[in-house]
C-alpha cells in the first residue's frame, strides 16, 4: 500500500482532523509572525482540500465509503448493531464538502487583507479553523450524535465569530440571538436523537434508516429534527437570526457562515431523504398524505417572498444581502421539497437536482456579494446605502464583480443562478403552476433590489468624502476573482458540473438503499440486546 | 407508572425552560431557561439508559457472580457517554452565553430585552 492509498484510506478522518489540529496550533504559530500564521492556515486548508479531492475521486470511482473510527469493520465482533462512530461518504457528502472547502479557502484568503487592521487575529483564525472543521464534520458524519456534536461546535464557533467586533452592540445582540436560537435547536435535535435511540438502540443514520417504522415517536422526532434544522438553515418563520447575524458579522465570516448554514440544510436533506427515506417511499405514498412536503414547499415559497420583500426596504448594504440570502435558502428548499413530494418521477429528479445545484450557486453568489460588501466597507468604512455613492470611479474591479454577482443572484443568463433556477422553474411547474410563478416573480424583484443598490452605491455623483478611496488590496480582489471565475464557469458550462457532481449527489439521495446497505444488510431485524 | 416519572419530569423541565426563554425579559433568565432545557434533555438521555435487571458497565465494581452467570446483563454505556458529552458542550455554551450577556450589559447598560433593540427590520 503506497502512501497515496493510505492517505485516501484515512482521508475522512484527516479532513476533519487537520483543520481541528491546525486550529489549536494557530495561536502557537502566530507567536512567530503574522505572515507565517496566515500562510500556515492557508497551507493547512490546502492540504485538507487535497485530501478532499482524493476522497471525492475515490467515492466517484468506488462508490460509497465508510470510515469507522478505531476499527476496520462497521460491526464489532459479537454485536448486532454498529456502536462505533462512523463516517459515511456518498456523492452528496462529497458535494457538500467541496462547497465547504471552496468557501473556507476563499474566506481565509480574503481575511488576509480584510482583517489585517484588526487585533486578535490569532483568535480569529483559531475560531475560523474550528468552524471549518465542524462544518466538515457535519457534512461527513454518518452518526446522529456525532452530527449533534459538530453542530454544537459550529454553533459555538459561529457565535464567537459573529460577536468578533465586540465593541459593537449590534453584533453582540445578533450573536446572543444566534446562540439562543441555535442552542435550543441543537438541544431539540439531541432530544430527537434520544427518541431514535430509545426505539432502535442505535445512533447510526443508516441503521436508523433501515429500521424506521414511522411510529408516533418517529413522527415527533421528524417534526423536531426538521423544525430545528430548517431553523438553522434560515427557513421562515425562523429566519430573523440569519438576517441579523449575516448582517452584523464581519463579511469574511459571513462568507464562511454560509457554509455552516448549508451544513444544517444538508442535515435536513439527509434526514428527509435517507433517514426517513423508507417512510417517504413506502409508507406515506399509500396513505396519500402530503403534509410534510406541502409544508416545506409552502414555507419555501413564503421564505422566497418575504426574503425579497424585506430586502427591498433595507437601507444597510449588508443586511440587504442577508435578506437576499434568506430568499435563496427558500429556492433551495423549493427544489428539494418538490423533489421530495414527487420522488421517483422524472420532474421530481430534476427539481431535486435544481435544488442541490442551487446550494452551490447560493454559496457562490451570496458569498460574492458579501465579499463585495466587505470590500466596500474596507475602502469606505460605510455600509449604509444612502450614504454611499459613486464608488465605481475608484473601485473598478469591485464594481465589475458586483455586476456579475447581481446578475448571478437574480438568475440572469449566462451566470450560474440562471442554470439552477431554470431547473427549479421547469420542474416545479409540473407539480403546481403557481410555484414557478411566485419564484420567477421573486427573482425579478431580486433583480430590482440589486439594480437599486447598484445605482445608489456604485453609480451616481462623485461624493467628496469618497474621492480619496483606493481599490482594495490584492488578496481580497484575488479571492473575489476566484468566485467570479467559478460563477462564470458554472454559468457557461452547467452541463459539466451537473453531470459530474450534481447528478451523482441527487442519485445518492434518491437511492437511499445503497446508503443503508453499505453499513447493514437491509431488512435484517434489529432487535434489542 | 413509576418508570414514567422521569419522562414526565423531562417534559416539565423542557416546558419550563421554553417558557422562560419565550416570556422572560431578562437575558440572564433566558440563559437559565436554556440551561433548564439542557438538564431536561440530559435527564431524558440518562433515563433511556436504564435497563431493568442490567448491571452498571463498570467492570471492576460489578458483582462477580452476575458477570459470571449472565454475561449479557451489563448495559451498553452509550447514553451515559452521550450525556457526559452533552454536559461538557452545555458548559461551553453556557459560558459563552454568559460572557455575551456581560458584554451586552457593558454596551447597553441593561439586561432588558425590550431595551436591547438596536437591530430592527
Amino acid at each position: 500500500m503506497n502512501w497515496l492509498e493510505l492517505l485516501s484510506l484515512h482521508s475522512p478522518a484527516l479532513i476533519v482532523g487537520i483543520p481541528l489540529l491546525a486550529a489549536f496550533l494557530t495561536p502557537l504559530v502566530s507567536r512567530i509572525n503574522d505572515k507565517i500564521r496566515n500562510l500556515f492556515v492557508l497551507v493547512m486548508l490546502c492540504v485538507t482540500g487535497f485530501l478532499i479531492i482524493l476522497l471525492g475521486y475515490d467515492v466517484q470511482t468506488n462508490g460509497i465509503r465508510t470510515y469507522v473510527f478505531g476499527s476496520g469493520a462497521p460491526l464489532p465482533s459479537g454485536m448486532s448493531i454498529p456502536v462505533r462512530i462512523m463516517f459515511e461518504i456518498d456523492s452528496m457528502n462529497v458535494f457538500m464538502v467541496i462547497i465547504t472547502i471552496i468557501l473556507a479557502l476563499v474566506g481565509v484568503l480574503y481575511s488576509w487583507s480584510f482583517m489585517n487592521r484588526q487585533d486578535g487575529q490569532d483568535k480569529y483564525y483559531t475560531i475560523v479553523l474550528l468552524l471549518i472543521a465542524s462544518i466538515l464534520g457535519m457534512v461527513l458524519t454518518g452518526d446522529m450524535f456525532n452530527f449533534f456534536v459538530f453542530l454544537e461546535i459550529s454553533c459555538i464557533s459561529s457565535c464567537a465569530l459573529i460577536a468578533f467586533w465586540v465593541h459593537k452592540g449590534e453584533s453582540l445582540e445578533a450573536a446572543f440571538k444566534y446562540i439562543v436560537i441555535s442552542s435550543i435547536g441543537a438541544l431539540f435535535i439531541l432530544f430527537a436523537i434520544g427518541i431514535f435511540y430509545a426505539q432502535y438502540n442505535t445512533l447510526n443514520m443508516a441503521t436508523i434508516a433501515n429500521a424506521i417504522q414511522y411510529s408516533f415517536l418517529d413522527k415527533i422526532a421528524l417534526v423536531i429534527l426538521i423544525a430545528a434544522l430548517t431553523m438553522k438553515a434560515g427557513l421562515i418563520p425562523m429566519h430573523m437570526w440569519l438576517a441579523d447575524s449575516y448582517g452584523e458579522a464581519p463579511p469574511s465570516i459571513t462568507f464562511i457562515l454560509i457554509g455552516a448554514t448549508q451544513a444544517s440544510l444538508y442535515g435536513a436533506i439527509r434526514i428527509l431523504f435517507t433517514v426517513y427515506g423508507n417512510v417517504f417511499r413506502d409508507i406515506l405514498p399509500n396513505s396519500s398524505s402530503f403534509i410534510i412536503e406541502g409544508v416545506i414547499i409552502l414555507l419555501a415559497l413564503i421564505t422566497i417572498l418575504i426574503g425579497v420583500m424585506m430586502a427591498l426596504i433595507q437601507t444597510d448594504f449588508k443586511r440587504l444581502i442577508a435578506y437576499a440570502a434568506v430568499a435563496e435558502v427558500g429556492y433551495i428548499f423549493l427544489g428539494v421539497g418538490v423533489g421530495l413530494a414527487s420522488i421517483g418521477t422524472q420532474y421530481g429528479g430534476v427539481a431535486l437536482k435544481g435544488g442541490l445545484f442551487h446550494i452551490i450557486n447560493d454559496a457562490l453568489d451570496i458569498g460574492l456579494l458579501f465579499l463585495i460588501v466587505g470590500a466596500v466597507l474596507y475602502a469606505t468604512k460605510e455600509t449604509s446605502v444612502n450614504k454611499l455613492g459613486g464608488l465605481a470611479r475608484n473601485l473598478k474591479y469591485t464594481t465589475l464583480f458586483f455586476i456579475v454577482g447581481l446578475l448571478a443572484v437574480s438568475g440572469m443568463p449566462p451566470f450560474n443562478g440562471f442554470a439552477s433556477k431554470l431547473m427549479i422553474y421547469e420542474s416545479t411547474y409540473q407539480l403546481n403552476p403557481i410555484i414557478p410563478i411566485v419564484a420567477i416573480l421573486a427573482s425579478i424583484l431580486m433583480l430590482a433590489v440589486f439594480i437599486k443598490v447598484f445605482y445608489s452605491v456604485f453609480l451616481g455623483p462623485d461624493l467628496p468624502k469618497f474621492k480619496e478611496i483606493k481599490e482594495v488590496p490584492r488578496s481580497m480582489l484575488f479571492a473575489m476573482g476566484i468566485i467570479v471565475g467559478l460563477i462564470v464557469f458554472i454559468g457557461l458550462f452547467p452541463d459539466i458540473f451537473v453531470s459530474n457532481i450534481i447528478q451523482p449527489a441527487a442519485n445518492a439521495l434518491i437511492n437511499h438503499s445503497s446508503y443503508i446497505s453499505k453499513v447493514i444488510t437491509p431488512t435484517t431485524f434489529i432487535g434489542g440486546f | 407508572m413509576i418508570y414514567n416519572i422521569p419522562f414526565i419530569a423531562v417534559v416539565i423541565m423542557v416546558i419550563i425552560g421554553l417558557f422562560a426563554v419565550l416570556f422572560k425579559r431578562n437575558l440572564v433568565k433566558i440563559v437559565i431557561g436554556i440551561s433548564i432545557i439542557e438538564s431536561g434533555v440530559n435527564l431524558f438521555l440518562i433515563t433511556l439508559g436504564y435497563r431493568e435487571g442490567g448491571v452498571a458497565p463498570i467492570f471492576t465494581s460489578a458483582p462477580s457472580e452476575i458477570v459470571k452467570d449472565t454475561p449479557g446483563s451489563m448495559v451498553l454505556p452509550v447514553p451515559q457517554a452521550l450525556t457526559l458529552t452533552s454536559i461538557v458542550i452545555g458548559v461551553a455554551v453556557l459560558a459563552l452565553m454568559l460572557s455575551l450577556v456581560m458584554h451586552i450589559y457593558r454596551q447597553y447598560g441593561t439586561l432588558d430585552v425590550r431595551k436591547i433593540r438596536r437591530l430592527k427590520e
